[in-house]
Formats: C-alpha cells, sequence, structure tokens
C-alpha cells in the first residue's frame, strides 16, 4: 500500500493477551479477540451485546480481552467508568461492572457506581475509594498505550489474533473472520 | 478523484512550504517549524463522522507526540470559524489550519486534494526537522488511519538520529516539556492536561525510558493537577 522508506506496517497488535488483562472464554483457544473500548461511547454500548452473542456462539474457540480506549476529550465519563471496572475487577466482579457500565452509560458517577456495587455485593465504599484514589489510573493508560500503538482508531477496535479487524462489528462480520482463523 | 498513494508528497521530497489561518486566525508557516518533526494531518472535513474521531484521537496521543518533540497540524479545506466551533466541540488543542482559499491549494500542492468533492483527502505526512517527509500514507477516505503510524515514523526517526530528540534527548525532553507548559499557559481551556502528562510518563515506562524521564517529563507540579478528577 506505502512505498515510504520506513516500512511501516498498520494496524498490528502491539501487546499480546496477557494475565493482566480481564479475559473471558477459553485460555487455549485458536483465536485472541481483543477489543479496545470506552464506557461512555454509544457504539461499544451497541457491540456490548454482539461480544456476548459471539462468545456464546464460539466459546471453546476464542479468549476475549476487554482493554480500556477512554477518549477522555470526547467522553468525560469514560476514564471514571474504566477505572470502576478495574476496581469491581479486585473484588473479582470485574464482568458484571463491565456489563452494568455498558447498560447504564448515562449513570457514570459515583453514587449510581456505588449502589450498583453494593447490589452486586461488593463492598462499594472500598471501590469508590480506590477510583477516587485513582489506583488502576496506570493500569488503563497502560491499556490506552498499547492501543495508540496497535493503530486503534476509534472505539470500539477489534483485533483478531493481533491483525486489526476493520470491517463493521456485527455479529455475522465478526464470526466469519473469526471462522476464518479457525481454517 | 480522491488520489491515490503514489499521488502524494513521497518520502525524501521537501514538504511543499504553506502559510495558512488557524482557527483563532493566526498564521502558521510550516517553514518557521524547521527543527522539529511536524505531522500533518489531512482531513476531508470538519464534523464529519470518523474525521471527529480522527483528531479527538490525535488530541489523545499528543502527549506523546510532544514526547518526540512533534508538533501535529490538522489541514482541511474549512474555514477558520468552522475549525473554531470543531476544535471547541471536541477539546482539540493544536492547531487546525485552514485551506479555504484559494481553496484546497496546500491540499493540492501535496496531491492530497479530492477534486470532485472539493474536500482534502486523508492523508498523513511525517517531516523531520529539516522539512523534509519521512513518512506518508493515504487513507481511504473513510478510514482513520489511527496514529501508529505516525508514532511508529516519529520512532524510526529519532532512532535513525533524524530529530532533535535523537541528537539530545535530554534537551528535548525540556523542550517538550516547556513547550507543554507554555501550551497549557496560553490555552486557559486546557483540559485533561494530567492525563496528558502522566500518559507520556506512562509511554516513557512502556518504552523503557522510565528511570531519566521521571526527572524531567514526569514531573507534575501542583499547578497542573488542578485538572485532576478526584
Amino acid at each position: 500500500m506505502s512505498k515510504s522508506i520506513l516500512e511501516i506496517r498498520q494496524g498490528q497488535l502491539q501487546e499480546p493477551i496477557n494475565d493482566r488483562n480481564n479475559t473471558l472464554g477459553n485460555e487455549n483457544a485458536t483465536v485472541g479477540l481483543v477489543e479496545y473500548g470506552d464506557y461512555e461511547c454509544p457504539y461499544c454500548a451497541a457491540a456490548h451485546p454482539v461480544v456476548s452473542d459471539l462468545l456464546r456462539l464460539r466459546s471453546s474457540a476464542v479468549l476475549f480481552a476487554f482493554r480500556h480506549f477512554p477518549l477522555s476529550n470526547v467522553h468525560p465519563h469514560a476514564e471514571f467508568g474504566a477505572e470502576c471496572a478495574e476496581a469491581a475487577g479486585a473484588q473479582d466482579r470485574y464482568w458484571m461492572m463491565h456489563d452494568w457500565l455498558f447498560t447504564h452509560q448515562q449513570q457514570l458517577e459515583p453514587g449510581a457506581v456505588g449502589t450498583a456495587a453494593q447490589q452486586m455485593g461488593m463492598d462499594s465504599s472500598a471501590l469508590l475509594q480506590a477510583v477516587s484514589a485513582r489506583t488502576f489510573y496506570p493500569k488503563v493508560q497502560h491499556d490506552f498505550m498499547t492501543g495508540l500503538r496497535s493503530g486503534v482508531n476509534g472505539t470500539p477496535t477489534f483485533f483478531i489474533n493481533g491483525t486489526r479487524y476493520d470491517g463493521v462489528p456485527t455479529l455475522d462480520g465478526l464470526v466469519t473472520a473469526i471462522d476464518a482463523e479457525l481454517g | 478523484m480522491y488520489p491515490t498513494q503514489d499521488q502524494i508528497t513521497a518520502p525524501g521530497q521537501r514538504a511543499p512550504d504553506f502559510e495558512l489561518k488557524t482557527a483563532s486566525t493566526e498564521s502558521v508557516r510550516l517553514s518557521d517549524l524547521r527543527g522539529q518533526p511536524v505531522v500533518l494531518a489531512f482531513y476531508p472535513a470538519d464534523f464529519s463522522p470518523v474525521c471527529g474521531d480522527q483528531l479527538a484521537l490525535y488530541q489523545a496521543a499528543s502527549p506523546t507526540f510532544t514526547q518526540y518533540g512533534a508538533q501535529v497540524l490538522g489541514v482541511s479545506a474549512d474555514g477558520v470559524y468552522s475549525h473554531q466551533a470543531f476544535a471547541q466541540a471536541r477539546g482539540l488543542q493544536f492547531p487546525l489550519l485552514s485551506d479555504w482559499w484559494p481553496h484546497g491549494r496546500t491540499a493540492q500542492a501535496y496531491g492530497a486534494f479530492d477534486d470532485d468533492s472539493g474536500m482534502a483527502a486523508r492523508a498523513l505526512f511525517v517531516l523531520d526537522e529539516d522539512g523534509v517527509v519521512n513518512w506518508s500514507y493515504l487513507s481511504p477516505a473513510g478510514v482513520n488511519p489511527g496514529a501508529d503510524g505516525i508514532l511508529s515514523a516519529l520512532e524510526a526517526m529519532a532512532a535513525n538520529g533524524k530529530t532533535v530528540a535523537a541528537n539530545s534527548k535530554a534537551m528535548n525532553r525540556q523542550a517538550s516539556s516547556d513547550k507543554a507548559m507554555n501550551e497549557m499557559a496560553m490555552d486557559e481551556m486546557a483540559m485533561d492536561d494530567v492525563v496528558m502528562d502522566d500518559m507520556a510518563m506512562n509511554e516513557m515506562v512502556m518504552s523503557g525510558k522510565a528511570s531519566n524521564a521521571k526527572a524531567s517529563n514526569g514531573k507534575t507540579s501542583p499547578a497542573k493537577r488542578k485538572g485532576k478528577r478526584s
């Protein structure tokens, strides 16, 4: 595509799925699916049930990792949401909080998150304290930087076995791309 | 027609000079920016959905660009008042240049003008400190190219000794940190400044430069902390 002097290949995942990531699915799966997302982004909320369906349909074939890519200049509550999810993860409720955030995008503020955390059986004051102390800020920013270096070009951006998926993230589109990896 | 990769200014060529107005109606002349890498991002129009994402992404990436001492300039054939509204809506702090009149002249000089639509093509140029194109990339109109190509180009230039950063890393760190301070002083709207600072630092941690970086860029003054969510 480019005949530049610098040979630069774009859209390649720079950090493989690792044990610092929040993952769902089969640890030994053939296909690694990474999503870079933002809890305040409506397109990510739209993709959320698609990913859930996908993981149901290809449960043994896929290991899914969600990484944070909060675009704070357009989504002022996205960073807060990401840190809440990580704080919930510290209480083994990452995916419950993840689901709640995507289904309550208009409520990304401490009161609502605290109530939800309580209903999920968490110590909500510990969660909010960790968020206000910015305990998980470095982790969220690490995700953001790996996304930037990998060619994340908006949210959500998916990588399938390390290559950016540039299609529309519909169930059909993602299943087709994943099945192609399965051969 | 929308141009093709071989029509845009290629690596090794001198970047055509220009003088264009920014959203704040000041003029920016490319040749005044010698001595630092420059990233030129031509994009079709303010407020089109993909553009918004692309430029918002570059804003989010700006601490990393600053780390390489690079100046990012967005260029489209929109007028300055459109640029003003767009920059405000998206929280963009780097200059948006108006290639409005003569319409698209600068985009044309770079081979990055679509003469069917009258808009700039979505083209990226990374210039070295001498104003020579080191990397250029033409993206399809509907595809946001992301920031990874730009960052890889800046990194490769630094490694090849083609940027200020490579010639004097310590100086560059000082310069970029001073620059960041100036920008913040000049721009009262400076938002997310803490995020930027910490992010730049995080990036350095990632690239293994943390120990030196902490001594310079990593410092966060109390004034900068103000914007932090607590």
